[in-house]
């Protein structure tokens, strides 16, 4: 299967999408913005992007996009979650008792680096690409704790920042900020490999 | 691992994390949870809104760091805080309090009127306010991480803020089309760096995330604003100086996520009661113009 029969959707509600759009056409495949929870549908693979994701779980909820993203995960669609989207998609939230798209087995601390003055950039060693990864945190979170079946694929300062279990990617960084593919080339990979086993 | 801090990717980066959303005026922790809970992606904390400093006079400072703390505990979204033009150390300060991006803005009165702040120091992001690209180049070349129209703070009243987008996206264009050897007459032209009409070329756009500012006070002006190009949309007095704020708020979300769905936006107008009072530009007098500080 080739790059150009993917449709990779970008949850458009708010925040870095259009970044996310030149990174996924710059791979070949075709991006979308989601608008709406029916274009769920013709969709292969969603990006949850950065923004606020205090902003983004009330629109969810407004536009009636939370079963409808729950659905999608169960039909075992891939879903990369970065930043604001790696806590949309995790189970539990520190400090909270509340989550949003209870999706996969991580415990997220929000701003865990702190807020804005404390955002930073740095070369990260990520499992899977061969050479370091130049990564933007913006008041970014961590995972504070994951269950055993989640891989870890990153870490700064011994804090866990890019993980993966089945069909979920998270990053606590911002792939879609530099011109650096890689690492969504790894989201797409799982599409494609999704994809191929659910016509075979 | 080496961590750097405050560099332009950080700076411009989160201001492309607040695209398609809307940043609102507040004035104590109850109107941010107000506007935190209709779906803002920031929180402004001011001492008193746009209109409210029109209406006061006298001059116009950075707000009671008192405020900012009690907005900056009240909610999770960021804080963004004004300093005067050219006033260090305001920004300082509000740096140094944790806020997270600072409005260097002519809706305060001026420190200096002859120099903006260089904004490149900072660890802090910037926004300033712009009517037409070689201002727009100008805080760019000073370190502005994000651009706002200037509109006309305070008065209700969109047309500023339309002329204001309308003339950057404009020279945007015509950047855009130009050939190499053109682009130095075209710096002079517009009092703009060279270097950063050069990256408008190469990039075929604005190198940073450009929001409306000034003069939004309904839904119907905050699509409006989104059709025009804008990245996102600043509320000031709109919201809290309307009948309903929490209506208002939530209606001004929608219709920024939703700018070409006129059904929706018909619907979300309907029930929203009166907006704040607006003032007719040309009524304004010199002095009140907001927009033609800075420089």
């Amino acid at each position: 299967m080739r790059n150009d029969e993917l449709t990779i959707g970008i949850l458009g509600l708010q925040g870095a999408i259009s970044e996310h759009l030149n990174h996924i056409k710059s791979l070949g495949a075709k991006g979308v913005i989601i608008k709406k929870p029916v274009q769920l549908e013709d969709i292969d693979g969603l990006i949850l992007p950065g923004g606020e994701s205090t902003t983004m779980r009330k629109l969810i909820d407004r536009y009636g996009f939370l079963e409808p993203l729950k659905n999608f995960s169960k039909l075992g669609k891939p879903i990369f979650g970065t930043c604001a989207g790696m806590v949309l998609v995790a189970k539990e939230i520190t400090d909270s008792t509340e989550s949003h798209l209870h999706l996969m087995d991580v415990r997220v601390k929000r701003n865990a680096f702190g807020r804005q003055r404390d955002s930073f950039e740095a070369y990260l060693d990520i499992k899977g690409l061969k050479d370091p990864f130049h990564a933007v945190f913006i008041r970014a979170p961590y995972i504070d704790s994951a269950n055993k079946n989640v891989e870890i694929l990153a870490t700064f300062d011994d804090h866990i920042v890019a993980a993966r279990q089945n069909h979920l990617l998270v990053s606590a960084f911002h792939p879609e900020l530099t011109e650096d593919n890689r690492f969504l080339e790894l989201f797409v990979h799982m599409v494609k490999n999704q994809k191929a086993a659910s016509i075979y | 691992m080496e961590k750097v801090l405050g560099s332009e990717a950080v700076k411009r980066g989160m201001a492309q994390m607040q695209k398609g959303g809307v940043i609102m005026d507040v004035i104590n922790a109850e109107q941010a949870k107000i506007a935190e809970a209709s779906g803002a992606v920031a929180v402004m904390a001011l001492e008193r809104v746009p209109s409210d400093i029109r209406a006061a006079g006298g001059v116009a400072r950075m707000a009671d760091p008192r405020i900012v703390d009690e907005v900056m505990n009240a909610v999770s979204i960021p804080v963004m805080a004004k300093a005067r033009i050219g006033h260090i150390v305001e920004a300082r300060v509000l740096e140094a309090m944790g806020v997270d991006y600072i409005d260097e803005s002519e809706v305060l009165t001026p420190a200096d009127e002859e120099f903006h702040l260089l904004k490149s120091d900072y660890t802090v992001p910037f926004v300033c306010g712009c009517r037409d690209l070689g201002e727009a180049a100008r805080r760019i070349g000073e370190g502005a991480s994000m651009l706002r129209t200037k509109g006309e703070p305070g008065t209700g009243n969109i047309v500023e803020a339309v002329r204001h987008i309308r003339k950057v996206n404009a020279q945007v264009r015509k950047v855009i089309r130009m050939n190499d050897d053109e682009l130095m007459t075209e710096a002079k032209n517009l009092g703009a760096p060279y270097e950063v009409l050069k990256q408008i070329k190469e990039e075929g756009k604005l190198p940073v995330v450009n929001f409306a500012a000034g003069g939004v006070a309904t839904p119907a002006d905050a699509a409006l604003m989104m059709e025009l190009g804008a990245d996102g949309v600043f509320v000031g007095s709109g919201i809290f100086k309307s009948d309903n704020p929490e209506k208002f708020a939530n209606a001004i979300v929608q219709a920024t996520t939703y700018h070409n769905d006129y059904e929706l936006i018909g619907k979300l107008s309907k029930e929203l009661g009166t907006a704040m009072k607006g003032i007719e530009i040309s009524k304004l007098t010199a002095d009140d113009r907001m927009q033609d500080r800075g420089w």
